[in-house]
């Protein structure tokens, strides 16, 4: 097998440049295979997150080739043997070192998510659900926190300025988990609309693209709490109903 | 951050990843061309029980000196204009917002569909119901296509009216906000099982949204060609019982 060339980034905030570097590869390698072996021959203080290396734990997100992608799920033989391969830290978020970027944006919007918040249950103090209520929230729990979706949301990707305004399509999936729930009770639609920046996504499914999961993002979560705005807020006969027969 | 070939560019993508939205401006664009042709023509839209769905249901007010086809248009055009899918072609493929994934946005300001007019897309249940009501007029005329003269018959024109209402019709179907109000706005699927059902029905059609999308936006302009071409002398029909 040829040499593997690899372009990583190097640096930090103050700058940097893709650096070459050339590697023997095996057969069954993954992209994060190779970027150990450059760690371990040739650039000691190459700075990389990971941590399972089975597409589980979600630290291992770059960008290779310009797609956001996990590391360790990116097999070497997808590339044309011999042709260099770049390597670049997720774009959206602050870079620290090299491959590493700071992703705590994403725990900050996790605490402003309205939590679950069950409802009185049954009078022998249960709740009993069948298996089709849960069914469509076992999608959402396949998340693994990787944030690919996040940084490739042209919302904030291109456009930091509306990071104070948008939760992103990670927490559109979180939300979607608790707002479908049959046990929960909370109302979402204003904190979608007004905090989360639902309104700001133009369902062009670039997070769809990159899920890892193969979570379903903008047609099972987003587009659903799209509709489910609409009926709260903006869909005039639905309102009309509820002033006429004072629902909710 | 100071530029760098990792802020600096606008992808480092090596794919084709322009061949999407090209191949799309094209496709959306002569259908917008050549239905804008069809429906100015205010002509050649009928022959014998056969009806263009450009021209379907035909109002002729008296008072109204244009192409009839102006008149209800709006209909459809507004549902495929705020369609969830349509939405996603052309903000990536005209407005480059963005062109594709991981590549630049073209504009730097960005408020998606907080603002106005974009703010107006979430009417779009609204088209889904009015979209529902020019189904019915379609189906009548597809189902007239089948009588010739007071009597039952088949021609080549009966078969494509059919077929185009029947993709019109997985088209409207599988629509978001269809999916949403046959039973995506419940939490608890378990009390209302008939919804449920429907919505499983309905889900199973939403996976395929895009390609009713767009077999249905070409049989729709194939189905006012090939009548306009029939009325204008230029082929004959096909007659097959
Ligand atoms: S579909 Fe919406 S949330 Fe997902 S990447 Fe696109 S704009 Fe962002
Ligand atoms: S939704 Fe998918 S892409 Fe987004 S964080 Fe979860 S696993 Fe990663
Ligand atoms: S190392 Fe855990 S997902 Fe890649
Ligand atoms: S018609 Fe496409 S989503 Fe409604």
């Amino acid at each position: 097998m040829p040499d593997a060339v690899m372009r990583l980034w190097r640096g930090d905030v103050r700058g940097g440049a893709f650096r070459e570097y050339r590697v023997p590869t095996e057969e069954g390698m993954v992209v994060l295979d190779v970027i150990h072996k450059i760690q371990a021959t040739q650039a000691h203080d190459l700075a990389v997150r990971w941590n399972c290396k089975a597409g589980k734990c979600g630290s291992c997100s770059a960008e290779v080739n310009g797609r956001p992608r996990l590391m360790c799920m990116t097999r070497m033989n997808l590339f044309a043997a011999g042709e260099p391969i770049t390597v670049a830290p997720i774009k959206t978020f602050p870079l620290i070192r090299d491959l590493v970027a700071d992703v705590s944006f994403n725990y900050q919007v996790a605490k402003t998510i309205p939590a679950f918040r069950p409802g009185p249950g049954e009078p022998d103090g249960t709740f009993r659900m069948m298996q089709e209520d849960i069914d469509r929230g076992q999608e959402f729990h396949k998340c693994i926190e990787c944030f690919l979706c996040q940084n490739v949301c042209h919302v904030i990707r291109d456009h930091p300025d509306n990071m104070p305004f948008f939760a992103g399509p990670r927490f559109f999936v979180r939300l979607a988990a608790l707002e479908m729930h049959p046990m929960d009770e909370a109302a979402r639609a204003e904190y979608l609309r007004l905090k989360a920046g639902l309104g700001f996504c133009n369902i062009t499914k670039c997070c769809t693209e990159v899920c890892p999961e193969h979570i379903k993002i903008t047609d099972n979560a987003i587009i659903p709490l799209k509709e489910r705005v609409v009926s709260e807020h903006y869909d005039p006969i639905v309102w009309t109903w509820r002033k006429l027969t004072g629902r909710k | 951050m100071p530029a760098s070939e990792l802020t600096a560019t606008a992808t480092l993508r090596k794919d084709t990843w322009w061949l999407e939205p090209l191949l799309i401006v094209l496709g959306l664009g002569a259908f917008v061309v050549y239905t804008t042709w069809a429906a100015l023509q205010g002509a050649h839209y009928e022959y014998k029980n056969y009806l263009s769905p450009f021209y379907s249901p035909t109002l002729k007010p008296s008072w109204w000196p244009f192409s009839p086809a102006i008149l209800i248009l709006w209909g459809p055009a507004g549902f495929r204009l705020t369609c969830y899918y349509y939405r996603k072609a052309y903000y990536r493929s005209f407005w480059w917002s963005p062109p594709a994934c991981a590549v630049r946005d073209a504009r730097s300001g960005y408020t998606g569909e907080t603002g106005f007019p974009l703010i107006l897309q979430n009417i779009h249940r609204y088209f889904f119901y009015v979209a529902t009501a020019f189904l019915i007029f379609l189906w009548y005329d597809a189902i007239y296509a089948f009588v010739f003269d007071g009597r039952f018959g088949v021609g080549l024109g009966s078969v494509i009216m059919l077929v185009n209402v029947a993709l019109l019709s997985m088209y409207s179907f599988s629509c978001h906000s269809c999916r949403h109000l046959c039973g995506g706005c419940l939490d608890r699927f378990s009390s209302s099982p008939l919804r449920y059902r429907l919505w499983r029905i309905v889900t199973t059609q939403n996976e395929r949204h895009m390609l009713w999308a767009w077999l249905s936006l070409v049989s729709v302009a194939l189905t006012d060609v090939f009548i306009r071409l029939l009325s204008m002398g230029i082929i004959r029909d096909v007659r097959f019982f």
